[in-house]
């Protein structure tokens, strides 16, 4: 294989049809702009979850009766409910938190504004058990077999917030794909038609390699490699163009979600090493395999 | 060199028959005309050797090969021992004589250092020594004629196919480039050449094959166009 040969053709051929090849180009890069944006949004729910399903716990708050009189969890109903909680293969933990230490904790955690910790007394903060979970995401077990147990006040479960915050990210990351594939099927056809053009505009080339016995490779990795070049290089500019939009435009307007802790934005690393990549295999597979159906489609060996 | 046994063409878009029972054999260093009205067979004839369409019934023998049964991945192989010359030309008009004579080369792989000494060769054969930069737009029908001719001969094929190549160029220049092709068939190339010339066929005195209605009606060793001519 002569791949002086093959390069000249492949560039004589982009040169060629400059018009197509730039609609190719663009429409390939944003289906893999919008797709890569998939992708960095399915890392940011991930890490996100990973990042809070650690902290997350179910919270048990016990009525006021038990509050004042078991102070320490000896007694049924509360000593009963935390047997059975440590019991469950569910359950990792269960910490009694009493009346008194909950008002520590509130105290803690409100220092910076005296008059709120002024005004609270610890009987109107319940004792509650803290339970976290082997699952965290299976939260909703323990507060169907235990709501309305006697002792027990209200559950609440953190999770209920971060499922809220990820279904939001879903939706957009599902919105986001959508436009991808829609795309993505407009620069199928768009690669479909720039072999079919570049094939005809070629065909006394194409004629006289099969006559003088070239082989398929020699004729068809020309328009092959054609399609893959402008399929990479509309990769490199959606990567770009990501790389660009984390650099500039998200990690200055999120800042302030990722600095409280909020969010977890993926890094830039990841966008290079992870989302980068996959989107240039993913344009080089399609592309040669939609020009490859192509030709063999319309164009006769 | 070539064996046809029994060899029928059936166009799926035609009932009769494009070739109808045809036999025949050409010896290797032969210079054949196969000659006969449009539609005779003869343009299908060498679309079979070349394996461009398969025979409905019989066999193509090339050096003992079955062209009919050869695997479609061993085609551009047998393609590469054929030359082939058309009415056309079908010169790249975007390359010069050099470079139309190099792609056939470099489309089936061989080295620059080898395009580089055979190509002024096999101009200075067929007479355009010096005339390698021109584009082909530049050069009369004849001069054409004469770089498709060193296209087809440049990698030394067995055979040479010749359709009417001389159909678009008057009868001084028609002579030369059947002097040019006389000269490729005494360095052992066989030529088959399908025309309508009457005059060409009749100055060379070569091996005639008659086609009409597919079939071949005359063979003569050292035939005329038309008999009684």
């Amino acid at each position: 294989m002569r791949a002086s040969f093959v390069f000249s053709e492949v560039v004589t051929g982009l040169r060629r049809n400059v018009t197509m090849t730039i609609a190719m180009i663009l429409t390939t890069a944003i289906s893999l702009a919008m797709l890569g944006g998939g992708l960095l949004i399915t890392q940011t729910v991930d890490l996100t979850k990973e990042r809070y399903l650690d902290d997350i716990e179910v919270s048990i708050f016990l009525t006021d009766d038990v509050s004042a009189n078991d102070e320490s969890c000896t007694e049924d109903p509360c000593a009963g409910l935390r047997k059975s909680l440590e019991e469950s293969d569910e359950v990792e933990t269960v910490i009694y938190q009493s009346r008194d230490e909950a008002y520590e904790s509130f105290q803690r955690i409100f220092e910076e504004q005296p008059e709120l910790v002024e005004l609270a007394r610890p009987e109107a903060l319940p004792a509650s058990l803290r339970v976290r979970l082997v699952d965290p995401e299976r939260a909703d077990v323990i507060t169907e077999e235990y709501e309305g147990e006697a002792g027990i006040a209200q559950i609440q479960d953190q999770g209920v917030f971060l499922e809220r915050l990820i279904d939001g990210l879903n939706s957009f990351r599902n919105i986001t794909l959508v436009g991808s594939l829609a795309l993505l099927a407009a620069a199928l056809l768009l690669i479909a038609n720039m072999v079919q053009i570049s094939a005809f505009t070629r065909r006394t080339e194409v004629g006289i390699m099969r006559l003088v016995g070239a082989t398929r490779w020699y004729t068809q990795l020309p328009f092959l490699l054609e399609a893959m070049v402008a399929g990479v290089i509309g990769a490199i500019l959606a990567a770009g163009s990501l790389v660009g939009l984390q650099l500039f435009v998200v990690d200055g307007v999120l800042a302030e979600l990722r600095e409280a802790g909020i969010i977890s934005l993926p890094s830039l690393l990841y966008t290079v090493l992870i989302v980068a990549p996959v989107l240039l295999i993913s344009a080089m597979v399609i592309s040669a395999i939609t020009g490859y159906v192509t030709l063999r489609m319309y164009v006769r060996h | 060199m070539i064996r046809i046994e029994d060899v029928t063409k059936v166009y799926k878009t035609s009932t009769r028959p494009a070739l109808n029972n045809v036999s025949f054999e050409v010896d290797k260093g032969e210079f054949v005309f196969v000659i006969g009205p449009s539609g005779s067979g003869k343009s299908t004839f060498l679309r079979l050797l070349l394996r461009e369409e398969t025979p409905t019934k019989g066999k193509i023998y090339i050096s003992n090969v079955d062209v009919a049964k050869m695997p479609r991945r061993k085609v551009p192989r047998l393609r590469q021992t054929i030359g082939c010359v058309f009415q056309d030309f079908r010169l790249l008009s975007n390359k010069t004589v050099f470079e139309n004579v190099a792609f056939a080369l470099e489309v089936i792989g061989k080295p620059a250092h080898t395009i580089r000494k055979v190509v002024p060769e096999v101009l200075e054969l067929v007479g355009l020594d010096g005339k390698s930069d021109r584009m082909p737009n530049e050069l009369s029908g004849g001069e054409q004629q004469r770089v498709a001719i060193a296209r087809a001969f440049v990698n030394r094929p067995l055979m040479l196919l010749a359709d009417e190549p001389t159909g678009n160029l008057d009868p001084d220049t028609s002579q030369d480039i059947m002097l040019l092709l006389e000269r490729i068939n005494r360095t052992g190339t066989t030529v088959l050449m399908a025309t309508h010339d009457h005059s060409i066929v009749d100055s060379m005195r070569r091996r005639v094959v008659e086609l009409e209605f597919g079939k071949v009606i005359r063979d003569d060793a050292r035939g005329v166009y038309g008999v009684g001519n």
